[in-house]
């Protein structure tokens, strides 16, 4: 891990804790898809944070470029603290496909964090999900999928709020999502999203 | 004896407390069967352990000196007030007056006793701090639930901050024919009432029947208590030597702070249960959080605290 990544595990760390509760599943080196409930810009930070440094190397979050592309300084915690994969929400060329930095992150064999509702919701739980879990399942379908949920972040950092203020904050990992044959997309993702519910529980 | 000396005989004493509470444990866990007693070994294990860092810490920052003490509370403050609104329901409407709180009034609560501005110090909280948090609140415009949010936090603030804080505030006094060994003081503070809880823990073990209030405090007992407090009480008056006070005065001292110390487990348990918790975080391994550790110590903090300086200082 570089210094920054240091800095930033540690300031997260006396912030808001990130406690890791495995649940469901334990800590692995095989390559993962982490996907959580997304409630505060600290999210990406707190659930890296939470990993095993070990894991931590080969784990990359996909952040909004639009948010942590905005200034050098976001830039620089993105990218040399998070090792961050940046996407484009905004779908800024249409003829691209925003999901593609993240194909590539996965086919060179690290694994990731996503936020399946694409946005910072007001409520703990977790609103309906984007389409991009299921095509990142479907193309790598050899990675496991780890529901997380994030508990408390939403009240150390409301939306809005420039910086958290110190609650401490549990990350709960659950058990991997197994593939069901024939399973339509709203079904897969309804099911997904429930991992994360039954988790908060 | 100079005050490095008594403060070598202090700390000698306290490891050969913990390396028998080692060796107790070792014992136990041989001679003891079954699941439950079992359970209860492993907890005592862990605790002692516990122990061991606890003294470490303590010991080599008032090795360190003044400032390494005064900025070890000032992180004891912020992590027994992070615990404490961790269990707080707020509401977004809180955020401001909680950066206030913790990014604000626990820095310049300690800068103040570094400062040695005792007179600001005393009233920060009680005034500045009691009239600005639900004033940042109120700012909000949130009005839902807003008196029993600002008196949380409140609540929180006074003794995770002002409480607290009065531990290192010891360093403060003035005491004539004392001075230069106020951190002894605190020592003896700190002693008294671990000892207190401690000893409380083991004589309710052995000979706890009558419960004291078994809604709040399962584990308080009549026998307990007496046992804890007039042991921990003869343990105060033992340490009269790094005291300023005589034996009989150190034995006084330390049962004022025995007893606070109990009401402060009590009241905090309360708190802690009317949240919907057991334990207040999970910070120190077989102890629970910070607050589980520093509830006696922040009734018996402030108390101890002013009757030194009524009595003791000019």
């Amino acid at each position: 891990m570089k210094p920054p990544s240091y800095l930033l595990v540690g300031l997260t760390r006396l912030l808001v804790g990130a406690t890791a509760r495995w649940v469901g599943s334990q800590p692995d080196t095989r390559q993962r898809i982490y996907f959580a409930n997304h409630t505060s810009h600290i999210d990406t930070v707190a659930l890296w944070t939470a990993l095993p440094p070990q894991l931590r190397r080969r784990t990359r979050a996909a952040a909004a470029a639009d948010y942590w592309g905005t200034s050098a300084f976001k830039r620089y915690i993105a990218l040399r603290g998070l090792n961050a994969v940046l996407i484009d929400r905004k779908r800024s060329d249409p003829g691209a496909d925003p999901l593609a930095p993240l194909y590539l992150a996965l086919e060179r064999g690290d694994s990731l964090i996503i936020f399946p509702e694409g946005t910072r919701s007001t409520q703990p739980l977790p609103g309906p999900f984007k389409s991009g879990l299921y095509h990142l399942a479907q193309r790598f379908p050899s990675a496991e999928l780890i529901p997380v949920y994030l508990e408390n972040l939403h009240r150390s950092m409301p939306k809005g709020e420039f910086m958290p203020v110190p609650i401490a904050c549990t990350v709960r990992f659950g058990a991997a999502l197994q593939a069901e044959a024939g399973e339509s997309k709203d079904a897969f993702l309804a099911r997904a999203r429930d991992a994360i519910v039954r988790l908060a529980a | 004896m100079t005050p490095k000396l008594k403060f070598y005989w202090l700390i000698g004493g306290i490891v050969t407390l913990l390396l028998i509470a080692t060796l107790i444990c070792w014992v136990l866990r041989r001679i003891v069967k079954g699941e439950a007693s079992r359970a209860v070994v492993d907890n005592l294990d862990m605790r002692v352990r516990a122990w061991w860092s606890m003294v470490a810490v303590f010991a080599f920052a008032f090795l360190l000196g003044k400032t390494a003490t005064i900025v070890l509370f000032a992180f004891v403050s912020f992590f027994a007030l992070r615990e404490f609104i961790t269990l707080t329901p707020t509401r977004p409407g809180d955020h401001r007056a909680l950066s206030l709180a913790f990014f604000a009034l626990i820095p310049v609560q300690y800068w103040l006793i570094y400062y040695q501005w005792y007179t600001l110090y005393s009233i920060f909280i009680p005034v500045y701090g009691f009239l600005l948090l639900p004033s940042f609140s109120a700012l909000a415009h949130d009005t839902e639930h807003f008196l029993e949010r600002s008196a949380k936090i409140q609540w929180g603030v006074m003794i995770a901050i002002y409480c607290i804080s009065h531990v290192p505030a010891l360093l403060l006094l003035e005491i004539p024919g004392f001075e230069g060994q106020d951190a002894l003081l605190l020592f003896y503070l700190v002693l008294v009432v671990q000892m207190s809880d401690v000893l409380q823990y083991v004589f309710g073990k052995l000979f706890g029947r009558t419960k004291i209030a078994p809604v709040v405090s399962p584990s308080k007992t009549v026998e307990g208590f007496i046992g804890g407090a007039a042991s921990a009480t003869a343990v105060g008056a033992g340490m009269w030597w790094i005291t300023p006070f005589t034996p009989l005065q150190s034995a006084g001292m330390a049962f004022v702070i025995v007893l606070m110390g109990f009401l402060g487990g009590l009241v905090l348990s309360a708190m802690k249960r009317s949240l919907g918790a057991k334990d207040w975080g999970t910070m120190i391994r077989g102890h629970g959080g910070m607050m589980d550790r520093m509830d006696s110590v922040s009734f018996a903090a402030p108390v101890f605290f002013h009757l030194t300086r009524y009595f003791f200082t000019p």
